[in-house]
């Protein structure tokens, strides 16, 4: 009975949050989906009038689509290697004995404060820039040819300037489960004669999987739609070989105002996003249980 | 103790009351270039003239203060008093209902005074829609040095072919000299300016008279390769991310030989203060292919409709726009420095002409640019570096895209034109074109 | 003998974690020193580094083109009214879900964290037109309802992984304890988890202060934060690299010490549950 009674209430708690993350969800996605079926272009207005799938037709033969899909993924997986490989060797680093330890945990964690718009802008004026900027001047300073990030290797600059604000979040979570792994097993580990390596992949690794998951879950929500980064540097080119998915919607609504176009990109990403969901679910469900 | 509560409540009841009806707020939306920033430091007189209106600066860059505006204005959001929008918007937005039309903007406003190419430009069946803050048009500017130290002399009027040669002997990649700086970041109003204009030049349209792409021309087969050749031979390094500010920001270093850009530039090449070059600047007038290089542009003011301060709003507009902010600038800052392009009467002052040596050039530039005939056959549309369609925003921008990655070398010249010639083909039959 | 190679391994180990940090804190030191230089110093080459003239032009350059406290205390509300709206709804809900799971739950969750994957663009012409007819564009309210509600499914996740890991037996004794509902909460739960939402919310005032999108596109002056404000230095004419740093300075240095001041109390939810 009472099992009931805290049922019901427990419905109840949890009713607003969904009920506004439903809202959310459902109200913009209604307006959306109806958008998609328009032919509305801000710049027109008084031409609205039902399309069918034509917007879906031209956003998915867009020549940027496909393009703007696979640098989405290589954006994605780049920096999750980039950040998963560079915090799991600066958590082993920062755990070893050292002085001045929490400075550096200040100094290293300091990135994740930042706003994407300014360490955009900072890394591309700053550093990357090839006349003025810190590594033009690197280059020239041991005589090489002072390398144009931005338009030369674009997608990686933006993945090095993404890895460098989403490296501290890594490393602080595999820091912290790596703290959490027990110091006997390791001695016990070093009696039998176990090596560094066989330490780290029988040991180390197993311990830090559920922690590698979670960063792996985080940072791919975030770093799927990735914008203002690649909005401030390069603009989705030159081409569109920086264009991801998130920019090119924004560049169908807001540099083209065309919002059936858009509307139906936003619903392409959106079920695109619930596929990547199923799949990490899947994932998160048997690491995490 | 009470008395005085009562008191004091009445008299902010009194001020509460008073104020919507005295105050007004005026949100002005403007892009981050100098003579704006400039505009809001220089306010003060105007709001101590009329103490009743507040001004609220609202300062973006180019992109996002587009992005902002047409959004605000396309759904009628009412955010924006004044806006900043460029000549190629005006005659559009007029048409949709979205500006105000500047009428009896007083006696001393002298709408007459404003360069006839401008004033045409901003309006729509013979009404003002837009005041012009500042114009231009595209000139040549070069060091004087160095064409010198080259062996050659700058003609008044030179062609593109001298343009080339002169880049190539003025180039010194050693001492971080490049012969020629041009715009080759994407976007419209960037790389697709420039080139849009340059192709005119070469007699290469963006569509014919029934509205067709052009992209798959032999003359824009050649615009785009001397473009890209001359660029890869003489051009800074990065070229494909430089705009108009990393173009001025490289001249001002001393990186360029020369630069082909918006008039404005002049004023800010010319500055000694911000200049290490100021003292070797020449100035000549655009190249000549089959037309000489056309520009022109505004950067204006303008009252949306949606606006619920339409009298301030006009009042600001006209201070800001009239012959005497630009005696206060020249005042305070010097007459090198006032807004250049809009006035007649600015041209024919002897102090503006002896304080700006490229005074000339710009109004010969200014003057000498039609937006009807751009270039050398006859096309559908009006524009000199536009396209004076809804749709050339993002096609520019896209079309820039492809432009960008030919000259960073992602892609090469043939590649550029065709993907040009297929989104362009692709947007105008989704955008229903021939209308 | 053992001391001495633990000591000479202390020394190595410092020097390496030390370069490690200095080479990733280095953009935002670099951005710090180039907000006391003048333009030209900012691009001369070779680089300054320490020894050239200390100015502070720059901030008085960019505070007077548009006021910075106003802006900085929109982005503390903001940021903190988002947050505490967004703990007020999370917690009932990671609550009943954490310890009154249903089938569904997983799912629930994980449906949640996908709406965080929409792409802004894409809606926000009908959001514009929705804010436009509640009269909330440029307010406080309607910024700070949006990202409560962009922020809200990545609050009731943390917090879920957070209570989760508080045993449920406590929980049992107390309801045996005749304790109510409310009370249940109140005194037995809230305690336990005061960490855990401690860290929530710090997470989340980070991410909400950082939220450059909507933040832009729905304020325009009087309710418009710190993101608006950095908005002005991309790209302006001529020589910016000292005023954008110094505006940049201005924008990152509330949040940066805030999260050193309390980064042992992030660290601690960052974990999202991944330590046992």
């Amino acid at each position: 009975m009472a099992t009931r009674h805290q049922k019901t209430l427990a419905r109840l708690m949890v009713s607003p949050s969904v009920l506004l993350l439903l809202g959310w969800m459902i109200v913009p996605l209604a307006m959306t989906l109806w958008f998609s079926f328009q032919s509305y272009n801000l710049l027109s207005p008084g031409m609205e009038q039902f399309i069918g799938w034509t917007n879906y037709q031209y956003f998915l033969s867009d020549p940027a689509f496909w393009t703007a899909m696979r640098n989405t993924l290589l954006l994605v997986g780049g920096v999750l290697v980039i950040t998963v490989g560079g915090g799991i060797a600066l958590a082993l680093l920062l755990d070893q004995p050292m002085f001045g330890q929490g400075v550096v945990r200040i100094l290293v964690i300091a990135p994740f404060f930042i706003m994407p718009t300014v360490s955009a802008l900072v890394w591309k004026n700053m550093f990357m820039n090839p006349v003025n900027g810190l590594f033009a001047w690197f280059a020239k300073a041991v005589g090489a040819q002072p390398i144009d990030f931005l338009a030369q290797y674009p997608l990686m600059s933006i993945i090095l300037i993404v890895s460098w604000q989403w490296l501290p979040f890594a490393t602080l979570i595999l820091l912290t489960a790596l703290q959490s792994l027990d110091s006997e097993q390791m001695e016990a580990a070093e009696m039998d004669g176990a090596g560094t390596l066989a330490k780290f992949t029988h040991l180390v690794l197993p311990h830090l999987s559920r922690a590698i998951t979670v960063v792996i879950l985080i940072e791919t929500i975030f770093l799927l739609s990735v914008f203002a980064e690649i909005l401030v540097t390069t603009n989705g080119g030159p081409g569109y070989q920086s264009t991801n998915l998130t920019y090119l919607v924004y560049s169908q609504a807001l540099l083209q105002f065309d919002v059936g176009g858009a509307s139906a990109g936003g619903i392409i990403a959106v079920i695109l996003a619930n596929i990547v969901a199923i799949f990490l679910m899947r994932m998160i469900g048997k690491t995490l249980e | 103790m009470s008395m005085m509560l009562r008191g004091l409540m009445g008299a902010c009841a009194v001020t509460a009351l008073t104020l919507p009806a005295m105050a007004e707020t005026l949100t002005i939306a403007t892009v981050n270039n100098g003579d704006m920033i400039r505009m809001q430091k220089m306010s003060k007189p105007f709001t101590d003239a009329n103490p009743d209106i507040t001004l609220e600066w609202v300062t973006l860059e180019e992109n996002v203060l587009r992005q902002r505006v047409t959004t605000d204005i396309a759904t009628k959001g009412g955010q924006y008093d004044i806006v900043t929008v460029g000549n190629y918007e005006v005659p559009i937005w007029a048409r949709q209902g979205w500006l105000l039309p500047l009428e009896d903007m007083g006696e001393e406003y002298d709408a007459a005074d404003i360069l006839p190419p401008i004033s045409a430009g901003l309006s729509v069946d013979g009404k003002l829609y837009a005041a012009p803050f500042y114009g231009e048009s595209a000139m040549i500017m070069y060091r004087t040095d160095l064409m010198e130290k080259a062996g050659l002399t700058m003609p008044e009027r030179p062609t593109w072919e001298f343009i080339y040669d002169a880049a190539r002997k003025m180039t010194d990649k050693e001492a971080e000299v490049y012969g020629i700086c041009l715009r080759g970041k994407a976007g419209w109003g960037e790389n697709m300016a420039f080139l849009t204009s340059m192709a005119h030049s070469y007699g290469a349209p963006w569509f014919d008279k029934d509205w067709k792409p052009q992209f798959s021309g032999e003359k824009w087969k050649k615009a785009l390769t001397d473009y890209v050749t001359i660029m890869n031979e003489a051009g800074p390094p990065g070229a494909s991310s430089n705009g108009f500010n990393e173009n001025l920001a490289l001249f001002q270093t001393g990186k360029c030989g020369m630069w082909i850009d918006a008039t404005v530039a002049a004023s800010f090449v010319s500055n000694p203060k911000e200049s290490t070059v100021a003292d070797k600047v020449g100035y000549a007038l655009a190249p000549e292919g089959e037309k000489p290089q056309m520009w022109l542009w505004a950067w204006t003011l303008a009252i949306p409709s949606s606006t619920d301060a339409p009298d301030a709003a006009k009042k600001f507009v006209a201070w800001a726009t009239s012959k005497a902010y630009t005696e206060q600038v020249a005042a305070a800052e010097g007459w090198a420095n006032v807004p250049p392009g809009t006035r007649t009467s600015l041209y024919e002052n002897p102090e503006y002409q002896q304080a700006a040596p490229f005074a000339r050039p710009t109004l010969d530039s200014i003057m000498s640019a039609d937006l009807q005939n751009p270039t050398s056959v006859e096309v559908p549309y009006i524009g000199t570096q536009w396209v004076g369609i809804p749709e050339f925003q993002a096609l520019g921008t896209s079309v820039g895209q492809q432009f960008s990655a030919a000259l960073a070398g992602q892609a090469s010249v043939d590649q550029a034109l065709q993907m040009a010639q297929q989104i362009a083909e692709r947007e105008m039959a989704k955008a229903g074109y021939p209308k | 003998m053992a001391r001495n190679i633990s000591q000479s391994r202390r020394w190595g180990f410092t020097i390496l974690a030390w370069g490690a940090a200095l080479v990733i804190f280095f953009p935002i030191l670099w951005t710090i020193l180039t907000s006391f230089k003048t333009e030209a110093d900012a691009i001369a080459s070779p680089p300054k580094f320490l020894f050239f003239d200390w100015t502070v032009e720059n901030y008085a350059e960019v505070q007077s083109r548009s006021p910075y406290f106003r802006h900085f205390m929109n982005s503390v509300i903001i940021s903190v009214g988002s947050t505490l709206l967004g703990l007020v709804l999370a917690i009932p809900a990671a609550w009943s879900m954490a310890f009154q799971p249903g089938r569904r739950t997983k799912d629930l969750l994980m449906w949640m964290l996908s709406t965080k994957m929409m792409p802004a663009a894409g809606v926000l012409i009908p959001m514009y037109l929705m804010f436009r007819s509640f009269g909330l564009l440029d307010s406080r309210l309607g910024i700070t309802v949006v990202l409560m509600l962009i922020n809200l499914p990545i609050i009731v996740w943390m917090l879920y992984t957070y209570f989760r890991e508080i045993p449920s037996e406590i929980l049992e004794a107390a309801r045996m304890d005749g304790a109510s509902l409310r009370n249940e909460i109140l005194h037995v739960l809230t305690p336990m988890a005061v960490p855990g939402i401690a860290s929530t919310l710090l997470l989340n005032v980070i991410l909400a202060w950082n939220e450059a999108f909507w933040t832009l596109n729905l304020t325009t002056s009087k309710a418009a934060p710190l993101t608006t404000f950095i908005a002005s230095y991309s790209s302006p004419e001529g020589l910016f690299y000292a005023k954008l740093s110094a505006a940049s300075t201005m924008a990152i240095a509330p949040i940066l010490i805030l999260g050193w001041f309390s980064q042992k109390q992030l660290v601690r939810g960052l974990t999202f549950g991944a330590v046992k």
